[in-house]
């Protein structure tokens, strides 16, 4: 009850702000513009605005994480607003529970709003929807879910600032993290080999949940492999929040 | 029982880039009785604010203990029973006045019924259930400050924490704080709260507790603080004739003339007995005779003058 008042206190600070509109408003103009492309390109029309469709949802929807996840207890303490709240019969890590998955509302609802854009498209030039285009935009939520924890987690102990160049730096590492591994299994030296395999363990596996080339190219992906992903986000989700709980629990505010 | 007891409690914080240590609490024993107002005055840096967010649990101490009603502070659920006032205040501003009480009600695990009768009840309190559908971005300071008090009450709290309550408020807005502070009283409420405003500590509280420099300098009630430090007995009187003037100031030079009245000043029981005898002799009326005793604010300032001097 507690975690879901916080939850729709933090949702409803994120509607009443204007910069989220015009975050959506940008995103629905990218998703529409594939129209335009896809008339350059010939026979491909569908392919492309599949792709910059699911382009758009994940990097509009990285922002929104990213800039709204950063700040989200940063401000509150910035900003005084979490004395009261704490001040009440409310456990810290029912805060910060609250706090995500508030901002996980707001992306779900985010997220919505530019898929229904890109699956009217779709309707439209295909005359149909398939499943698989779903199963994207399913595995870039969780996808969003992991990254906003990241956020999270280091906005519970550092500036927004900083945190915002740490999540980015998880971001992009967090899709080269396979490769890394490869090439620390190449490496000679046991520095790297062991360095690399850190980096490819403690960092979200990104790659995992990107599916938006298979999907476009007709590629099946199993709903084997789906779960997969979706537990592989789940459980290091947990890890990542328990590890912010902790942090969070520990901390002065002031 | 006791509403409020700390033992032994100290607070550092460590600032800057050398993280040197600043003590802002230096072994605080403090004792808040229940029922009664406790007045938590002192400078500004002494420490008033750090105590009461170590009270709810939004910074921790360095060292020592607190209880509140008989229980440990770490224990969240105590908070049921508390209303807290922070400093500022700074709330959510993008919700309106009912939003943000109907959250707070949320925080206590209340039903929908009994948020919204209370909400009806505290906005009428405060004075500002004309505007209770306005975000609170649009209010001023001391709207702000109304409706952070009734946040503190929602939960109907058997402790309120409140500090400088009456700050930024008009001369209204002050009375009626002071009007609901001794209501709580009469309801049976321990009110603990700090403050600038002498004045009102002084008409208000059963007890004071002064900080200095992270240090509880002096507890206890107001007579036992100020009046072993009399200095000075007013008269007034009238129709009093010249030549008793001269008489009069074989006691105390401090004599002012103003239109038909005299005022005299005297130091002591004995002399304001001599003088109320010349005046009785010489059929002058007397109007008025106030035990000088000294204000809360002179009492301070005296204090910490003396203080800067050691
Ligand atoms: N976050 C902080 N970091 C470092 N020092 C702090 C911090 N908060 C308070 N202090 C120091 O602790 C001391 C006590 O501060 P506190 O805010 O408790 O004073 P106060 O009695 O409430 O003062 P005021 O009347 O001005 O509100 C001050 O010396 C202050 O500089
Ligand atoms: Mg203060």
């Amino acid at each position: 009850m507690k975690i879901r008042a916080i939850m729709v206190n933090t949702f409803r600070e994120a509607i009443r702000d204007k910069v989220l509109y015009s975050l959506l408003f940008f995103a629905l103009l990218m998703i529409g513009g594939s129209i335009l492309l896809g008339r350059l390109t010939i026979g491909e029309n569908i392919k492309i605005i599949k792709d910059m469709g699911l382009a758009s949802i994940s990097i509009f929807g990285l922002l929104i994480a990213i800039f709204v996840g950063i700040g989200l207890v940063y401000k509150e303490i910035d900003k005084k607003t979490i004395y009261t709240v704490i001040a009440k019969p409310v456990h810290r890590y029912q805060f910060l529970l609250g706090k995500y998955l508030g901002l996980i509302l707001t992306l779900l609802v985010e997220v919505s709003i530019m898929s229904a854009g890109l699956l009217l498209l779709v309707l439209f030039y295909e005359g149909y929807i398939e499943l698989s285009i779903l199963k994207a935009i399913l595995l870039i939520f969780f996808e969003l879910m992991t990254i906003t924890a990241v956020a999270i987690l280091f906005s519970s102990f550092s500036t927004p600032i900083l945190s915002g160049l740490f999540t980015l730096a998880v971001y992009i590492v967090g899709h080269l993290s396979r490769d890394l591994l490869a090439f620390g299994v190449e490496s000679e030296s046991a520095m790297i080999k062991y360095s690399t395999a850190f980096i490819y363990y403690s960092l979200p596996n990104l790659d995992n949940f990107n599916i938006k080339g298979k999907i476009v190219h007709q590629v099946l992906v199993s709903w084997e492999y789906l779960s997969f992903a979706m537990l592989y986000g789940v459980l290091y989700i947990s890890i990542i929040l328990l590890l912010s709980m902790v942090i969070f629990q520990r901390r002065d505010f002031k | 029982m006791i509403a409020v007891k700390t033992q032994g409690l100290s607070k550092e914080f460590r600032t800057g880039f050398t993280m040197k240590k600043v003590s802002a609490l230096h072994n605080l024993n403090l004792e808040v009785e229940e029922g009664e107002i406790f007045g938590y005055i002192g400078p500004n840096g002494a420490g008033k604010t750090t105590t009461l967010k170590i009270l709810t649990g939004l910074i921790y101490p360095t060292s020592g203990n607190a209880w509140i009603l008989g229980r440990d502070i770490r224990d969240v659920a105590i908070k049921k029973d508390i209303g807290f006032l922070p400093e500022g205040p700074y709330f959510y501003d993008y919700l309106t006045a009912k939003e943000f009480l109907y959250f707070y009600g949320q925080l206590f695990g209340m039903r929908k019924r009994e948020i919204e009768e209370k909400m009806d009840e505290l906005l009428n309190l405060v004075g500002l259930r004309h505007v209770k559908d306005i975000q609170l971005r649009r209010f001023s300071k001391g709207m702000l400050q109304r409706i952070g008090i009734a946040q503190a009450l929602i939960n109907d709290p058997k402790l309120l924490l409140l500090d400088e309550p009456m700050s930024g408020l008009d001369p209204i807005g002050r009375a009626k704080i002071k009007e609901i502070i001794l209501q709580l009283k009469e309801d049976g409420k321990t009110i603990l709260f700090s403050s600038h405003i002498l004045s009102d500590v002084e008409m208000l509280c059963d007890r004071v507790g002064i900080l200095t420099n992270g240090k509880l300098t002096d507890v206890g009630s107001l007579d036992s603080l100020l009046i072993p430090e009399v200095k000075s007995i007013e008269i007034v009187t009238s129709h009093m004739e010249e030549n008793t003037i001269e008489e009069i100031k074989t006691i105390t030079e401090k004599i002012t003339l103003r239109d038909e009245k005299m005022l005299i000043m005297v130091d002591s029981e004995e002399n304001k007995e001599r003088v109320l005898r010349i005046i009785n002799r010489n059929n002058g009326r007397l109007i008025s005779l106030t035990p000088g005793r000294k204000t809360l604010e002179e009492y301070l300032v005296e204090k910490l003058n003396r203080g800067v001097a050691l």
